[in-house]
């Protein structure tokens, strides 16, 4: 395996830029990290991108492998490359710094948008919060919450990409998990605020989202559960 | 437009479709009964004047439309082509209207 040549073309740049060709040699079980990280060490220093734990936990290293998106420390060049050849490209959906890192600050805006950050109404006086993990509620927080912010589903939707004001799926699906959190309060101004034109209701169901999330999240579930909890509070007057 | 006129137009979106589900298919049936059993266009205005029952159910699919596809179109108007704010509601406010009108004057045509 290791006399073969992988062909890896290369995102260099901006928002302007280019595609750069390199020969990387190709190892048993090799990840399109490990193909980066050979270029960047080996090739042209030059090149920037991000990752931190190599493992699939931190969520930093995700970028375009052959038009989708992808954790590239998760993914194997065997499965990704076509014919010794691979494609590697910034994530969609996000302004590009440099090369392979995207600024993420609007995609994690979106998420104080959605209000997605916790708040309850108990102190370290009162007791603990008594939730059933069988309660219906509590399953349905518990299917989106191990979310870790990497954006691959932000890359993946059209939506995001039609409607630059659209909240997304990571902050929808963060919102519905503290919307089913029984301790989360403020549920009325986080319905408001993923309600309408930029929120749940802009969402197609196309599920790429759901498709390409690499912890087998289902953040269109999360919008569909966001569009009936939102229409039933404009009905009963509580938007 | 405030996020709840957002989430009420979603919600006559909604409603609006599943009435014209129900609508297209009564709708079709009837054009197929029509057809095959011959039935000439006096035969069929025999049958639809001064029907109260016909009148409603043709005022409903007809309004159903006329709701259902404005509401589409401002989704398409602004991915497609970036048209968003008060002059596309106005435009859609009245391309509804246009519908309506359009629609109930057949209707009225048939019934009256
Ligand atoms: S929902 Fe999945 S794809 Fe989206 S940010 Fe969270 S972990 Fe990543
Ligand atoms: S299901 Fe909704 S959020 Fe997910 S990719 Fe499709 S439009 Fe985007
Ligand atoms: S480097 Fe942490 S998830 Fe890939």
């Amino acid at each position: 395996m290791t006399d073969r040549a992988l062909k890896a073309r290369v995102w260099r740049g901006a928002a302007e830029g280019a595609f750069r060709e390199y020969e990387v040699p190709r190892h048993a079980s090799q990840t399109v990290l490990d193909v980066v990280t050979h270029i960047q060490r080996v090739l042209d220093p030059t090149l920037a991108y991000r990752y931190a734990c190599r493992v699939g936990m931190c969520g930093s290293c995700a970028m375009t492998v052959n038009g989708v998106p992808r954790w590239t420390c998760r993914t194997h060049v065997d499965k990704a490359a076509k014919n010794d050849r691979i494609e590697i490209a910034p994530l969609k959906n996000l302004p590009v710094i440099r090369d392979l890192v995207t600024d993420m600050r609007e995609f994690f805006d979106k998420w104080a948008r959605a209000k997605g950050r916790f708040e309850g109404n108990r102190t370290k006086k009162d007791d603990f919060a008594r939730v059933r993990p069988e309660s219906a509620a509590r399953m349905q927080a518990d299917a989106g919450i191990e979310c870790i912010g990497c954006g691959v589903c932000y890359g993946a939707c059209d939506v995001v990409s039609w409607n630059r004001d659209y909240l997304g799926p990571a902050a929808l699906n963060r919102a519905w998990t503290l919307v089913m959190d029984a301790r989360a309060t403020g549920r009325a101004e986080r319905l408001r605020a993923v309600a309408g034109d930029a929120g749940c209701h802009a969402c197609h169901t196309h599920m790429s989202c759901t498709e390409r999330c690499p912890k087998n999240l289902s953040p269109t579930a999360g919008i569909a559960g966001l569009k009936r909890a939102v229409a039933k509070a404009a009905l009963r007057g509580e938007l | 437009m405030s996020a709840r006129t957002e989430t009420i137009l979603w919600i006559a979106q909604r409603a609006s479709a599943a009435l014209l589900a129900a609508c297209v298919l009564v709708h079709l049936a009837t054009v197929i009964y029509a057809v095959q059993g011959g039935l000439s266009a006096a035969e069929i205005l025999g049958r639809t004047r001064g029907n109260g029952a016909w009148f409603a159910f043709y005022s409903v699919f007809v309004l159903s439309a006329a709701l259902h596809a404005p509401i589409g179109l401002r989704s398409v108007f602004s991915e497609w082509f970036g048209w968003r704010g008060a002059s596309r509601d106005i435009a859609l406010a009245l391309f509804a209207m246009f519908i309506a009108w359009m629609g109930m004057r057949a209707v009225i045509a048939v019934f009256a």
